[in-house]
């Protein structure tokens, strides 16, 4: 047995599956009789469904099909709130909005028919920009287009600029992001009357399909049933859009009778399904001469597209995130989230904070610059410290060192001595050079009250073996749950790796452990896993079937003695808040989040000037994330985030026209390839924390806030440009650097 | 009826097994190989040859599976992930993704495999520059590469001890 095995680099539980090709995603499964499902859109941004025709020369009567009217119960799609239809009926109000499913067990024949049905629809004026959902010209979405505003208010702003030295002023736009997840979506249902609905699909939150397909039927809970297929990445892509996929899929199997299955190509996946929000930030900022913050003021606003969905809470951890890793006594934030008539953005890795990060950090090499100080220097001035308050006016209680950090990171990427060598090479040569860094902490687990409200349960429990199987509703998609949950019980019940097995979320077997969103998992749900780990050892302690300093044999002894005498051995626990956390949702105060992960990333890139290409040669990412629970898969999540946040910075970029994406395929939406990321060098301080798993916090998200800040910061030195947008792709860089040389 | 619309008879040997498969001729033979021939290991992430999920061995070269015509499988000797291992015992570059963290959600890593495999075949001991060039025709969106790299080296330094 391992001394620990909690800071072992572990296989993954279910990595010999993935490398043979044995693993069994949504699209390898097959049901005896099973239909294939499409969907069929509007097609118009925003307008009034006249008819439907089903033409050209098909054998309808062959075909299954559903449209508005089929829906048992409500036609929506259940989360935050129920605006989002699962199927358009009078209106739609974007270009990929659903209309008509249809089913047949010939694929081919399904998509020739899918070419075949016209839906009429009366076009209406529609708004695209945030310009236009601002100035109200058309109203999309209730009375204002405003999905949701926050305010944050610490100190006294108004008062505080008079005192100012500096005042610098910035406004900051980032594009759109596609989570580009190598499996496209995918579901296959089975529904009627005598068994109730099934869904086995491609997602990250069975809760939230089963809560949506609950609202659809109008069924118990209970006849409803969501099992997790392996996962071939999310991102965040599949935390909302799996619910519409399976709602469809249901949908055609309840009127069928049939299994269906309903894939979505590459070029539906990206067209339809959700994608990072577009965001524009202005930073108004005090400062002293000596660089002190003294006041900020910081609007945030993103484009939520045509319906609310998850926007109201990517706005919160976005305006959350704004102010950054700092301590200013004067910060106010205000924040909206408006409507366009564009497929609704949602979820991705970082939700809202990459945004926000990206224009506090640009800004602040911007700001330094005015006062006349290093960027390193202007941060290290104003780095928060313990009983200081974050803007939200939490108070960190935690030990937090960013300078340390700043000094590692700046240290490991040879900060200094670049900066003056490119300097000084830089005029003499058509490829620039240059070195940029961002600071930054993300909150991992749900905003404010959030988790006392999730209310996650974990359930485990032992066999007449001594085998441990962990029940969760946590799903793996390629992050590692299965893995760092097997090595969180296997830590705590002393027992072998191999142990511990991880049951498939399947909503029939196991609790609701909340969504696997939010770098909740490893800290929330690994502390339920480690809990009711605890449970059942002390459940075979207190049977006296177990002593303390046990071996495997004596647990798998006692495991078959307990369940012998008693019949099960099984623990569930829920999650229980900590007294002493604190949230005002009103005033949008307190303690945003049990714990922050603190981060420092440097990037170092080089400019050809004749095509105005970028390269990051070199990248350094420190953080301190508490305590590692497997450092290979760890430091995979970073680099893997990191690589994304490259593309988030250079390469992808969603090209609009009338609400649509046009560049939705890999050819000409461009993700980095291994030959575009350079050494991703990842560091980790780890500092326990007291209410994670082993002293674990989330890291998930972490890397997408600060990649491309330090990127477009590395951009600006090395050629003098003022980035403001990112994607900086070639295009953009070269008309900047024909500006300033102009 | 036209001839593209008739299926023909293909003889063809996939993973060391001589094969009939019986298929449109301008089927995709990444969908021949899943659904005919069961052998979904080999997986569709575009659809149109960008992204090498459905990376797999004709005739020794390494190609996108959802780009060739099912007719081009005649006589091809086809190895696909399915056939990579030896048994129970997994090739050196399969150890190394599962030791080193090359997989994370598994979708790109059979076709990923297979382009390493293939590239170790022709070229034992690459240079990390060719590795990362040889990979470069498929994409993975979790690791940032970095580990797919490490692992495709220690496979190398592997092989070269068994040799």
């Amino acid at each position: 047995m391992e001394e620990h095995i909690i800071g072992q680099s572990v296989p993954r539980k279910e990595g010999r599956d993935k490398v043979t090709g044995h693993a069994r995603y949504v699209d390898d499964l097959k049901f005896p009789d099973m239909l294939h499902g499409v969907t069929v859109r509007g097609s118009v941004p925003r307008g009034r469904v006249r008819g439907i025709y089903f033409e050209g020369e098909i054998p309808w009567a062959e075909f299954t099909i559903v449209t508005a009217k089929d829906i048992p119960s409500k036609n929506c799609v259940a989360l935050l709130i129920e605006d989002q239809p699962c199927l358009a009926s009078e209106f739609v109000n974007h270009p990929e909005e659903p209309v008509v499913l249809l089913a047949h067990p010939d694929k081919y024949l399904l998509e020739e028919a899918r070419r075949a049905v016209r839906i009429d629809i009366e076009p209406l004026p529609a708004i695209f920009t945030i310009d236009d959902s601002l100035a109200k010209n058309q109203i999309i979405w209730s009375e204002d287009n405003i999905f949701k505003t926050f305010r944050v208010e610490k100190g006294d702003v108004d008062s505080a600029w008079g005192k100012a030295d500096f005042i610098v002023e910035g406004q900051y736009e980032t594009g759109a992001q596609e989570q580009l997840y190598i499996e496209p979506q995918g579901m296959i249902a089975r529904a009627n009357a005598e068994e109730g609905v099934t869904v086995w699909g491609s997602l990250q939150c069975p809760y939230y399909v089963h809560k949506a397909l609950v609202r659809l039927f109008g069924l118990p809970k209970e006849r409803i049933r969501v099992v997790q297929t392996e996962t071939g990445g999310g991102f965040g892509g599949k935390e909302e859009y799996p619910s519409m996929i399976a709602c469809h899929a249901a949908l055609l199997a309840w009127k069928s009778g049939k299994p269906v299955k309903i894939i979505y190509d590459r070029a539906e996946d990206m067209a339809a399904t959700t994608k990072r929000h577009p965001s524009r930030t202005r930073h108004r900022t005090g400062v002293t001469r000596d660089g002190k913050l003294l006041a900020m003021e910081i609007d945030f606003t993103l484009d939520g597209g045509a319906y609310e969905t998850l926007s109201p809470v990517v706005l919160s951890r976005g305006t959350i995130h704004a102010a950054g890793p700092y301590h200013c006594p004067n910060v106010r934030i205000r924040s909206r989230a408006v409507a366009t008539n564009a497929p609704p953005h949602g979820a991705f890795r970082g939700f809202g904070a990459p945004q926000s990060v990206f224009a506090l950090e640009r800004h602040l090499d911007r700001l330094a610059s005015a006062v006349g100080l290093a960027p390193e220097e202007l941060r290290r001035r104003n780095f928060i410290r313990e009983g200081q308050a974050l803007a939200v006016s939490q108070v960190i209680h935690e030990k937090v060192d960013m300078g340390r950090l700043l000094d590692r990171a700046l240290d490991l990427s040879g900060y200094y001595a670049k900066r003056k060598h490119f300097r000084e090479e830089n005029s003499q040569s058509a490829i620039k050079r240059g070195i940029g860094f961002a600071a930054f902490l993300h909150g991992a687990g749900f905003t404010g009250s959030g988790e006392e409200y999730l209310a996650s349960e974990v359930a485990l429990e032992a066999t007449r073996e001594g085998r441990v199987r962990v029940l969760a509703g946590s799903t793996e998609m390629g992050q590692g749950t299965n893995t760092i949950f097997a090595q969180i019980a296997a830590e705590t019940l002393g027992l072998d790796y191999e142990q511990i097995e991880i049951l498939q979320p399947d909503t029939a077997v196991v609790p609701n452990s909340g969504p696997t969103v939010a770098s909740r998992t490893a800290m929330i749900v690994g502390k339920l896993v480690e809990s009711a780990a605890r449970a059942v050892q002390q459940a075979l302690f207190q049977s006296g079937f177990l002593k303390q300093g046990y071996g495997t044999k004596d647990f798998a002894n006692a495991c078959r003695q307990y369940i012998d005498k008693f019949g099960t051995l099984q623990s569930l626990v829920k999650y229980e808040h900590p007294p002493d956390l604190h949230w005002d949702d009103e005033n949008y105060r307190g303690d945003a989040y049990g714990a922050y992960a603190w981060a420092v990333y440097v990037a170092e890139v080089s400019v050809d000037t004749r095509t105005a290409e970028v390269r990051v040669e070199d990248f350094v990412a420190v953080q301190e994330v508490g305590k590692v629970i497997n450092p290979v898969l760890a430091a995979g999540q970073i680099e893997g985030g990191v690589a994304q946040g490259i593309g988030f910075a250079l390469y992808e970029n969603v090209v609009w026209q009338e609400g649509r994406m046009v560049n939705g395929q890999m050819t000409n939406y461009i993700m980095p390839t291994s030959m575009d990321v350079p050494p991703i060098r990842v560091f980790f301080e780890e500092i326990p924390y007291a209410r994670g798993p082993a002293g674990a916090k989330g890291i998930g998200e972490l890397p997408l806030d600060g990649t491309a800040p330090a990127i477009a910061n590395a951009i600006a030195h090395a050629t003098g440009v003022d980035i403001l947008r990112i994607p900086v792709t070639p295009e953009s860089l070269l008309s900047l650097l024909e500006s300033v040389h102009a | 009826m036209p001839e593209a619309a008739r299926k023909i008879r293909l003889q063809c040997v996939i993973n060391g097994r001589a094969t009939t498969l019986e298929a449109y001729p301008m089927a995709r033979l990444l969908d021949v190989l899943r659904e005919q021939a069961g052998l979904t290991g080999t997986k569709e992430g575009c659809g149109e040859g960008e992204c090498g999920a459905c990376s797999i061995e004709m005739d020794g070269a390494l190609v996108n599976s959802c780009l060739v015509p099912a007719l081009q499988a005649e006589g091809a000797k086809i190895r696909t992930i399915e056939g990579v291992a030896d048994g129970a015992t997994l090739h050196a570059v399969q150890q190394a993704f599962l030791t080193h963290g090359g997989a994370q959600c598994g979708i790109c890593t059979p076709g990923m495999i297979l382009a390493a495999v293939n590239l170790l075949a022709r070229n034992p001991q690459p240079s990390e520059a060719e590795i990362q060039e040889k990979l470069s025709g498929n994409l993975c969106r979790c690791t940032g590469y970095t580990k797919i790299f490490a692992s495709v080296v220690e496979a190398c330094r592997e092989a070269g001890k068994r040799a």
